[in-house]
């Protein structure tokens, strides 16, 4: 009963005004420099809206459902649901219920967005630099959101501009 | 005991969650108006609509935002940041007379409103390095 209490209390406190927003969220942090230069691509067009285009039938290919486009400004959102089982939660918590611990949450479902922003470079706008961005948000079984971040992993973004740049051959062959 | 527990619990509930109503949650009515948009708004010295909404867009991105929507006609941008939270942020860009554009930002920090200045000026600080100019003080 104590321990129902607490967790209430902290719940409460989770909940509420207690938490004030971090200072440091609205300014560019140390790592930002390296991070645009991992999510950004430079292509040599001026052709913006085949560029985008191409980024809405990969994101299709990867199973995305765009969210909201706009042509005139460069960006097209998107997200997709996925389950967000893994193997060690489940393990874990199958031990901790053998050992009478009762059930314990694990990870079930996520939301992934991408987001795809393409701007002209260059003196007379010659390039087209095209930017991608990730994140998630997990739910657990109790429907609590456990994790909540943006998916900064290099050979991610790698594999997106490798298949970007098949998807602007596919579609410059019109398949 | 138990009854006893069951009282603090209940009036733990109320004492948390009893203080606004619904119109004052939705119309946010305790902010001032005016010494809202002073904070959330800057001046910048150019007419290019479409450049600086370009501009508010990249410099969300290097701020670790991820961009949910933007209008051109309408001149807004919104878009989230997830790091264990929640910031939502919405940029609007206006024209202000013939040689000035107007940016307002607001922000929403999981369940709360953003009324820290020095959050504003954070962003406007990054805002005015991506376009190149200074952001005056709108009033």
């Amino acid at each position: 009963m104590r321990k129902l209490l607490a967790i209430f209390i902290i719940n409460i406190f989770l909940a509420t005004g207690c938490q004030t927003i971090p200072k440091d969220a609205l300014t560019l942090s140390p790592e930002s420099l390296a991070e645009r230069q991992m999510q950004t691509q430079k292509y040599e067009t001026n052709d913006e809206a085949k560029i985008l285009a191409a980024s809405a039938g990969l994101l299709q290919d990867m199973g995305f459902n765009i969210d909201e486009s706009e042509t005139e400004l460069g960006l097209i959102a998107s997200s997709k649901m996925r389950s967000a089982e893994n193997a060690g939660q489940i393990v874990a918590a199958v031990f901790v219920a053998v050992l009478g611990g009762g059930s314990m949450p694990v990870d079930k479902e996520q939301k992934m967005r991408a987001c795809v922003v393409t701007r002209p470079i260059g003196e007379q706008g010659e390039y087209i630099a095209l930017r991608v961005t990730f994140q998630r948000i997990v739910w657990n079984t109790q429907g609590q959101v456990t994790k909540s971040e943006s998916i900064i992993d290099p050979a991610i973004y790698q594999e997106f501009f490798d298949k970007l740049s098949k998807a602007i051959f596919l579609e410059g062959q019109e398949i | 005991m138990k009854s006893k527990l069951a009282l603090i619990l209940i009036s733990l509930v109320f004492f948390f969650t009893g203080c606004a109503t619904t119109q004052q949650r939705l119309l946010d009515s305790e902010s001032s108006q005016v010494q809202l948009r002073s904070i959330q708004t800057r001046a910048f010295d150019t007419t290019d609509k479409e450049k600086t909404l370009r501009t508010v867009m990249s410099t969300l991105q290097d701020l670790g935002f991820v961009l949910d929507k933007a209008d051109a006609t309408l001149g807004t941008v919104s878009a989230t940041k997830l790091k264990g939270y929640a910031l939502r942020m919405t940029v609007t860009v206006r024209s202000r007379g013939e040689t000035q554009l107007l940016v307002r930002a607001n922000a929403q920090y999981n369940v709360q409103p953003v009324a820290d200045p020095e959050l504003y000026q954070q962003f406007f600080a990054s805002l005015e390095k991506a376009m190149f100019l200074t952001a005056h003080q709108a009033d």
